[in-house]
C-alpha cells in the first residue's frame, strides 16, 4: 500500500476530487494548510502597515491506495492540479505498513 | 341689540376656545413627532457602540483578542449608563459652574415627561437624557482602539469610570450644559460651535487614546510581527452600521424632527462619502491599491470631522470637509504614526483625534446662519468665517485646546492612578495568550464546536 500526500492549489480542490472519482478512488482526507516551496508570497497593506505573506493557503489530500494503482492515481492528481505556474504544489508517496478498517477489522488492501 | 351682542360674545369665546384647542393639538403633534425622532435617534446612537464600533474594532484585532475588544465597547453600555443615571446627567446638564454642572438632577430627580426648555422644549426631558447618555457611552468606547490587545479588563473598568468623571462630564458640560464655559447659546464665555460632539466626543477620546498608546507602550512584537486584522468582513459591517447610526448622532443633535435635522443628515452623509473617496484615493496613489479597509476608515474619518459642523454648514462645504478629513486622517494614521512609532492599535487618535480637530476648526470657517438660525441673545448673528466672522475660528481653536488639554492631563493622571492600584497592562504571558482567554476565559471562535 502507498500513502499519497498531495499539496495543491486551493482552487484545484474540486478538479482533483473529480479526477480521483473518475478513476474510482472514493476515500480521501482533505485539510486546509499553509505553506510555500519556491513560490514567493505577496504583499498586503493595512493602513500603511506592510506585511509579506509567504505562507500561502493550500489544500492537502491524503489517501492510501493499493500499490498497483499508484501510477494512475499520481497521473490523475498531477494532471488535474497542474496550471503550469509556480505554486502548483507537490506530491509525496510513502510506503504504508498496515491499514485497518475499524468497523470490521479488515486489513491490508481490502481496508483501503 | 342685547341678543346680538350676546351672540357675538358667545361666538368670540367659541373661536378663542377652538384656537386654543387647535394650538394645543398642534403642539402635541409637534411634540409627538419630535419625540419619535429623538427616541429613534437615541437607539441609532446606541447601535453605533454595539454592534457598530464593537464590530469595526473587533474585526481589526487578532482573533485571540476579538471578544475582549467587543467587550471594551459593550461594557460601556452598562457601566456608563449607571453612572449617567446616578449623577452623570446632572453633572453635565444641570446649572453649576462653567466647568462642571451641579447636582440638581442627581438620581434623575425631576427628569421626566416635562420638557426642559433650556435644551429641547418639545420633548420630555427623559428623552433628552437618554439620548445624551448614548454619547457618553460611545465616547470612552472609542478610546479602546488605542489600548486594544493589551489592557487589563479591571484597569479598563476603573479607567473608564474615572475618565467619565474627570474628562467627559466636564467637557460635555462646558460645551453643551447651561452656563458651560464654551456654550455658544446658553451663556458661555467663549462661544464654540460643536453641533454633535467634535470636541466633546472625538477630540477627547482621540487625544486620550494617544496618551493611552504612549503610556501602555507597544504591543509585543509591534511593528515587526504581522498583526493583521483577523476579519475585515466584521469591520466593514461595523463601519457601515456606524455610518447609519451617525444619522442619529448628528441629525438627532437638532433635538427635533426639524429642517435643521435634515440639513445635518445631508451634511453627515455627504462628508462620509467624500472622506471614503479621499482616503481611498490617497491610498491608491501612495500604496498602489485602493483597499476596503481604506474605504471604511475614510468614511469614519469623514463622519468624525463633520460631527461638530453638521448642524452649521451647507452641503458643498460638507463635501469638502469630508474629503479633507479622508486625506488628513490617512496621513495621520499611516505616515505620522509610523514616523513617531506609537502603537495606536486601531488608530483612535489618527481618526478621532485628528478628524475631530480638523472638523472643529473647519466648523469655524463654514458655519452659517443660513443653516442654523438659532438665536444668540435673541438675535440671529453671523456664525463662521463665511458669515463674515473670522474670529470664530479662534474660538473654535480655544475649544480644541481646552479639549486637548483636559483629555491629555486627565487621562495621564487617571492612568497613573489605575496603574498604581491595579496595573494597567496585562503581563507578557497573558498578552501572548490573548485577552479573550486570559481576561475572560473564553474564545471567540471555537472551530471544533
Amino acid at each position: 500500500m502507498k500513502k499519497i500526500e498531495a499539496i495543491v492549489q486551493p482552487f484545484k480542490l474540486e478538479d482533483v476530487k473529480e479526477a480521483l472519482k473518475n478513476i474510482g478512488i472514493d476515500g480521501m482526507t482533505i485539510s486546509e494548510v499553509r505553506g510555500h516551496g519556491r513560490q514567493k508570497g505577496h504583499k498586503e497593506v493595512y493602513r500603511g502597515q506592510e506585511y509579506n505573506v509567504d505562507l500561502l493557503p493550500k489544500v492537502k489530500f491524503e489517501l492510501v491506495i493499493p500499490d498497483v494503482r499508484l501510477e494512475e492515481v499520481l497521473e490523475a492528481i498531477s494532471s488535474a492540479a497542474r496550471s503550469g505556474k509556480i505554486g502548483d504544489g507537490k506530491i509525496f508517496v510513502y510506503d504504508v505498513a498496515e491499514a485497518i478498517r475499524i468497523r470490521n477489522n479488515d486489513r491490508g488492501d481490502s481496508a483501503v | 341689540m342685547q341678543t346680538h351682542y350676546a351672540m357675538l360674545l358667545q361666538a368670540a369665546t367659541d373661536i378663542t376656545a377652538r384656537l386654543n384647542a387647535l394650538e394645543a393639538a398642534a403642539k402635541s403633534a409637534q411634540s409627538a413627532g419630535d419625540n419619535a425622532w429623538m427616541l429613534t435617534s437615541a437607539a441609532l446612537v446606541l447601535m453605533m457602540t454595539g454592534p457598530g464600533l464593537a464590530l469595526f474594532y473587533g474585526g481589526l484585532v487578532r482573533r485571540k483578542n476579538v471578544l475582549s475588544t467587543f467587550m471594551h465597547s459593550f461594557i460601556m453600555m452598562a457601566v456608563i449608563t449607571v453612572l449617567w443615571a446616578l449623577v452623570g446627567y446632572s453633572l453635565v446638564f444641570s446649572e453649576g459652574m462653567p466647568f462642571i454642572g451641579g447636582l440638581k438632577y442627581a438620581f434623575l430627580n425631576g427628569v421626566g415627561k416635562e420638557p426642559n426648555a433650556d435644551y429641547a422644549a418639545t420633548i420630555p426631558q427623559a428623552t433628552f437624557m437618554i439620548y445624551q447618555l448614548m454619547f457618553a457611552v460611545i465616547t470612552p468606547a472609542l478610546i479602546s482602539g488605542a489600548y486594544a490587545e493589551r489592557m487589563k479588563f479591571s484597569a479598563m473598568l476603573l479607567f473608564t469610570t474615572l475618565w467619565a468623571f474627570i474628562v467627559y462630564f466636564p467637557m460635555a458640560h462646558m460645551v453643551w450644559g447651561k452656563g458651560g464655559l464654551l456654550n455658544a447659546y446658553l451663556g458661555g464665555a467663549v462661544r464654540t460651535f460643536d453641533f454633535a460632539g467634535g470636541t466633546v466626543v472625538h477630540i477627547t477620546s482621540g487625544v486620550s487614546a494617544l496618551v493611552c498608546a504612549l503610556y501602555l507602550g507597544k504591543r509585543h512584537g509591534y511593528p515587526q510581527e504581522a498583526m493583521k486584522p483577523h476579519s475585515l468582513v466584521l469591520s466593514v459591517v461595523g463601519a457601515c452600521l456606524l455610518w447609519v447610526g451617525w444619522f442619529g448622532f448628528n441629525a438627532g443633535s437638532a433635538l427635533a424632527a426639524s429642517g435643521l435635522a435634515t440639513s445635518a443628515f445631508v451634511a453627515t452623509h455627504f462628508a462620509a462619502a467624500t472622506a471614503a473617496l479621499g482616503w481611498m484615493l490617497a491610498e491608491w496613489l501612495h500604496q498602489g491599491k485602493p483597499s476596503m479597509l481604506g474605504g471604511i476608515s475614510g468614511a469614519v474619518a469623514g463622519l468624525v470631522a463633520i460631527t461638530p459642523a453638521s448642524g452649521f454648514v451647507k452641503p458643498m462645504p460638507a463635501l469638502l470637509i469630508g474629503f479633507l478629513a479622508g486625506i488628513f486622517c490617512f496621513w495621520m494614521a499611516t505616515t505620522v504614526k509610523r514616523k513617531f512609532g506609537y502603537d495606536d492599535t486601531l488608530d483612535a487618535f489618527g481618526v478621532h483625534g485628528a478628524g475631530g480637530t480638523l472638523g472643529a476648526i473647519l466648523t469655524g470657517v463654514f458655519a452659517t446662519n443660513l443653516i442654523n438660525d438659532a438665536t444668540i441673545d435673541g438675535k440671529v448673528v453671523p456664525l463662521g468665517w463665511v458669515d463674515g466672522n473670522p474670529m470664530q475660528v479662534l474660538n473654535q481653536g480655544v475649544g480644541v485646546l481646552i479639549s486637548i488639554g483636559l483629555a491629555a492631563v486627565g487621562t495621564f493622571i487617571i492612568l497613573k492612578v489605575c496603574d498604581a492600584l491595579l496595573g494597567v497592562r496585562v503581563d507578557d504571558d497573558d498578552e501572548e495568550q490573548g485577552l479573550d482567554l486570559s481576561q475572560h476565559g473564553e474564545e471567540g471562535y471555537f472551530l471544533e464546536a
